[in-house]
């Protein structure tokens, strides 16, 4: 079984998850927007509805972040307008921003992102998580990191990465 | 041997002596309750049981000695009510020495000892005694529980009977006791120990030198650490710890000095039932403590609240955390002083602000809830708190809100302000003014063209208007002449130019217009303003001013009901509100019911069914909360305006013709019996109704005659509504055979089969929520009609209608009787017959029964449901086959409640459930995939072993619903796969 550190995955030094102080201990906050107001198209049984901008952020926005118990959203680590999205081609781009340029969780935030989509996104997308060009030191690291399969894959058979994404995707009680 | 030969001699019996041998000796256990039912029956006396044990009680052997006091105290346990006074004293001696006795002897002696305490011929000056003889005599923590409890039980009982006594003893009565308690580990033992040193506290006993010795005699237990054993008999919990250690340590400001150290310590802590412990405690120490207390300890209580609060990530250490520093503030306030010393109230509020008023300025960080919160504890606490914060917080506020231009920031501060607004009325300082009038009209200013913002700033306005009604209460002359004028004039804007057309634009600032009318109308002054302008408004409509459409209609009705909503709790402004707006809105209808050769647009647009339902919402909140004698007033005009065409109090009164809303063939005037039902069903019900006789016939009438269905289903409404008030009698009786007789010849093939049946619904359900006897009668007739081919479908549906809530007429708001448990009973009284009736159905009905039964599991509270799930469930399985989608919806609502409550019985299905489930994920109609899918997400609540082998699978056939062309489907298959996904998987 491949470890988490073989797998790139490791969380870098620093303030790890739980215990120690936290990087960033009064960030930003920000607006959570509201439930999507529902459309009298979408309640029409017979007009479709293709995927857009805006779905696809109403899957991400409420990913918990791994440090605070804030929302990525929250944190405005995702933006709506930083997810870019083809319904007929299939594809889906979504860039997101560390809350500080060295910040440890970045490669962590990625992954639960990559995940969510993975979970929720119909097989036939292709999607690309990757950071805002110019927001973290180690920027193409992490890109590179999320980007091959094989590593999201080998990471996730870690249990412990496996925990702390899990947790992140949680539902807040 | 002589001593033996003379007991012989006064011994009544020998039966006596066989007892005690075949218990001291013998080792039976029955023997003891015989002879004490022997003593209590008065064969022999407590001293002939003495004198029957004589030797048993000095026999060498510890065992038998045991024995034989044991017998005795097992007696005198019950027959200590019967012993005098002489007797006491000798038994209280003897068992006093036996305290020296063998350690296997003393739990008896301890029982004996009890049995005394409990002693009403107990002399004076024995029961310090026997305490002295326990406190030397005994090392009680090495003792057995149940010994331990019993020492405590003597104490409790003396403290109970002999408490001057005890008093007598001075400290060394609390000195002996923490020896006593010294060490305790059992919850049961604590449990009193507590009680006692709370006892020990209140009533006064002499502390002497011990407080501080008792103090941690009982505060090393803090904060309790217990976990109930798994299937724990004693049913002790933590919170009962938890309580009584609380009133111990809470109860005596002399405890302050070493506690409050202690509490900080604790919140400081890592542990969180810690914090919230030591919280609680602090809060409850408020109540008896005084600025003496406090003083050295406000800046350390201070640190860690704020710590708390700003830094937590649970909720309920912040509210705790307020909660203490609320009560902190109003302990501080509370506290007399002498004329020379500080008062710490303004130190420590001081100190508050400072820490507090910066976050303040930043209405965009993390800190700026925790702030505003901290300042609001505390200004809650007394009327000089809040003046001091609000004096210093509001003016920040005013001037971060001009600073801050950005809606979100703006509406936080907006929030803020509220809240500092709400707690400055509760304080209700009218006499001093916290604005001053510049101030005042700025803040109007900005609130009138806050109530104007676009679609896009919606929260932001939603805060200013809530911000004007409270403002409003405050200081309602700013209002009416700053406001009210604009509003006005902007809502007259449209009336003149109506040429120009309609515009989007003007008619959404009319929307908003008409919402800030409302939202401003909290005080009885600024109603005499804003309900004259708003029936103005619908009569300027009615004469053909300006352009009205349906929607413009229906908004100036809403804006009328919410004002007649904050009407209700003043009885002045109740009735100025229902004379006002109720003749002129039947006037306006009468006018618009009036056959004409040319309506006006706004008469169509009056008589639609929404703008009828709008007012009549109006009306019915207008009178409910009327007093009965206005009530009967108003009653005496309208029911005569109805029956009789008397129009004569309406304010415009000359119609081209009479107004016979049950005489006359046209329509119009028909539909106005809906605002009749408004009216007469939402009176009290002990006001009395004029021609009530001729009302219901007239009603039974119309409610059956060919006409527009509205009129007919309003006329039936209005009967039942009136019906479900009348006491039982003969007139009652009388109705119901109308109504019964009307529905039979109705029901008969003919043309007003649907009519009737509306009829029978009404009146069953009128009858259904009072539990009138004949009820069931009457839904008998309802269930037979689900298997007839034309009205079966409806009858279904009626059963949705029986079991829901009305909103206009049979209203709990509007004094209609509905019993509790009406759904309840109903279920019980009717799902027999109808489980029964889906099987005896032929097929092409089947789908009626188990839609009606639908509708009742649908509406019943879930934890009545839940027993009877198991006879129900296969029947539910089986519609869920059932192809008709109001039946697979309405089925899939009720088990999913299900799923999430009744997870273990719903475990023994789950491959069913997975399995149709799935099915109907993928049904043609978009509602049904909606609410499979939520019934999938609601499966994960099953226990996980369950679920796992299904888990591959169910991921599998998530994956199709995720490409649903609905975005509604797609959103709930997200969630539904998102959770299976957790299953079995860490951090889940």
């Amino acid at each position: 079984m491949p470890t988490a550190a073989g797998s790139g995955f490791a969380m870098v030094g620093g303030g790890g998850v739980g215990g120690g102080l936290l990087e960033n201990a009064n960030p930003l906050i920000y607006e959570r927007s509201g439930e999507r107001p529902v459309t009298a198209g979408e309640e029409d049984e017979q007009v479709p509805d293709s995927i857009d901008a805006r779905e696809i952020f109403d899957l991400i926005r409420s990913i918990n972040d791994p440090e605070h118990p804030l929302t990525l959203e929250e944190l405005n680590v995702v933006e709506q307008v930083r997810v870019q999205v083809s319904d007929p081609e299939s594809t889906v781009a979504v860039a997101f921003t560390p809350t500080i340029p060295h910040c440890s969780m970045a490669t962590l935030i990625g992954l639960s992102i990559k995940v969510k989509l993975l979970r929720s996104l119909p097989q036939r997308f292709k999607m690309d998580v990757h950071i805002t060009p110019g927001t973290h030191a180690s920027e193409h690291a992490v890109n590179k990191q999320l980007a091959d399969k094989e590593r999201v894959a080998a990471a996730l058979e870690n249990t412990h990465l496996l925990e702390v994404v899990n947790q992140c995707l949680s539902a807040r009680s | 041997m002589a001593a033996a030969a003379a007991l012989e001699a006064v011994a009544p019996t020998g039966a006596l002596w066989g007892l005690v041998q075949d218990f001291v000796m013998g080792q039976q256990e029955g023997p003891a309750d015989q002879v004490a039912a022997d003593v209590k029956s008065g064969s022999y006396t407590v001293l002939q049981v003495v004198e029957a044990l004589g030797s048993s009680l000095e026999n060498p052997e510890p065992r038998t000695r045991a024995r034989g006091i044991q017998l005795l105290s097992q007696v005198l346990l019950q027959c200590h009510s019967l012993l005098l006074e002489k007797e006491v004293v000798h038994l209280i001696l003897f068992y006093e020495n036996r305290l020296k006795d063998h350690h296997f002897v003393i739990p008896s002696v301890l029982q004996g000892l009890r049995a005394l305490s409990l002693c009403v011929a107990l002399p004076p000056g024995l029961a310090v005694s026997v305490l002295k003889a326990i406190f030397q005599e005994v090392h009680v923590q090495s003792l057995p529980q149940v010994d331990r409890h019993t020492v405590y039980s003597i104490i409790t009982n003396f403290m109970r009977t002999r408490e001057e006594e005890l008093k007598g003893l001075g400290a060394d009565f609390t000195f002996g006791f923490i020896q006593v308690m010294d060490g305790e580990k059992d919850p049961r033992n604590l449990l009193v120990a507590f009680r006692i040193v709370h006892d020990l506290i209140s009533r006064d006993y002499s502390l002497g030198p011990f407080v501080e010795e008792l103090f941690e005699v009982t505060s090393c237990y803090f904060p309790i650490d217990f976990t109930p054993p798994p299937n724990d008999p004693h049913g002790i919990q933590r919170e009962d710890l938890i309580l009584s250690l609380r009133a111990v340590l809470a109860s005596t400001p002399r405890f302050a000095e070493f506690l409050l150290p202690l509490l900080i310590e604790k919140v400081d802590s890592e542990i969180l039932s810690a914090k919230l412990d030591s919280l609680q405690t602090l809060n409850a120490c408020c109540a008896v403590y005084g600025q003496k207390e406090l003083k050295d300890f406000l800046p350390s209580l201070w640190a860690s609240i704020r710590r708390e609060v700003f830094q937590t990530a649970s909720e309920r250490v912040e509210a705790d955390g307020l909660a203490a520093l609320h009560s902190l503030t109003a302990c501080l306030s509370r506290s007399v002083l002498r004329a020379d010393a500080e008062d710490l109230l303004d130190s420590f509020l001081s100190n508050i602000l400072q820490d507090c008023r910066h976050h303040l300025c930043e209405p965009d960080m993390k800190l700026v809830w925790p702030s505003a919160k901290l300042l609001q504890a505390a200004a809650g606490a007394s009327a000089r708190a809040c003046d001091h914060i609000t004096s210093n917080v509001l003016p920040l506020l005013l001037e971060q809100f001009h600073k801050h231009s950005q809606s979100n920031q703006r509406r936080t501060i907006l929030e803020m302000i509220l809240g500092f607004l709400k707690l400055h009325q509760k304080w209700s300082y009218e006499d001093k003014d916290l604005l001053s009038s510049g101030d005042l009209e700025l803040a109007v200013g900005h609130l009138y063209r806050l109530s104007f913002l676009e679609e896009d700033s919606q929260s932001c306005r939603v805060a200013a208007l809530e911000a004007s009604g409270a403002l409003a209460t405050l200081y309602p002359v700013a209002f009416s002449s700053h406001l009210v004028p604009k509003l006005a004039e902007e809502l007259g804007r449209g009336e003149l130019d109506l040429a120009r057309g309609d515009e989007p634009a003007k008619c959404s600032r009319h929307l908003r217009c008409l919402q800030a009318l409302s939202a401003i109308s909290t005080h009885p002054s600024i109603v005499k303003e804003t309900l004259p302008l708003l029936l103005q408004h619908l009569c300027q409509m009615n004469k053909g001013y300006m352009v009205a459409g349906t929607s413009e209609v229906i908004a100036v009705c809403q804006s009328l009901q919410r004002v007649a909503e904050k009407c209700q709790q003043d009885l002045e402004s109740c009735w100025y509100f229902h004379q006002t707006a109720v003749p002129c809105l039947l006037a306006l209808a009468v006018q618009a019911s009036m056959p004409e050769k040319e309506h006006s647009v706004l008469r169509k647009v009056l008589l639609e069914d929404e703008v009828l339902a709008a007012m009549v919402s109006v009306i019915g909140t207008a009178t409910t909360h009327l007093s009965p004698d206005l009530a009967a007033q108003s009653v005496a005009h309208i029911v005569p305006l109805f029956l009789d065409g008397n129009v004569s109090f309406l304010p415009e009164n000359s119609f081209p013709c009479r107004f016979q809303p049950f005489q006359d063939g046209c329509s119009g005037q028909r539909r106005l019996v809906a605002l009749l039902m408004a009216f007469v069903c939402s009176l009290p019900r002990n006001v009395e109704i004029p021609q009530l006789n001729q009302l219901m016939r007239e009603l039974v009438e119309l409610s059956c005659c060919p006409s527009c269905p509205s009129s007919s289903t309003a006329a039936a409404k209005c009967f039942a509504g009136l019906l479900n008030k009348l006491p039982a009698g003969q007139q009652l009786d009388e109705f119901l055979q109308l109504a019964v007789d009307k529905v039979e010849a109705g029901l008969s093939p003919g043309p007003y089969r649907s009519q009737a049946f509306t009829l029978l619904l009404w009146v069953t359900k009128a009858l259904v929520l009072r539990y009138h006897p004949l009820s069931s009668c009457l839904t008998d007739r309802l269930m037979g009609l689900l298997g007839d081919p034309e009205l079966g479908p409806a009858a279904a549906d009626g059963f949705s209608l029986l079991m829901s809530d009305c909103t206009d007429v049979l209203t709990r708001a509007g004094h209609a009787e509905v019993r509790i448990m009406f759904r309840q009973r109903f279920f019980t009284d009717n799902v027999p017959a109808l489980v029964q009736g889906f099987h005896a159905a032929s097929q092409d009905v089947k789908p009626n029964y188990l839609k009606g039964l639908s509708h009742v599991l649908n509406r019943l509270p879930k934890p009545v449901l839940l027993p009877e799930l198991p006879t129900l469930l296969s029947l539910l399985l089986e519609a869920l086959s059932c192809s008709d989608c109001v039946v697979q919806l309405s089925t899939l609502s009720c088990l999913q409640p299900l799923l999430l409550e009744a997870p273990q019985v719903m475990s023994l299905h789950v491959d069913t459930l997975v399995t149709k489930f799935l099915n109907l994920s993928s049904s043609p109609s978009m509602a049904v995939r909606i609410a499979a899918l939520q019934c999938m997400h609601a499966l994960t609540r099953l226990p996980t072993p369950v679920l796992l082998p299904y888990k591959p699978q169910v991921i599998r056939a998530l994956a199709k619903p995720l490409d649903d062309k609905k975005r509604l489907v797609r959103k709930e298959a997200v969630s539904a796969r998102g959770e299976w996904f957790l299953l079995g998987s860490p951090g889940s």
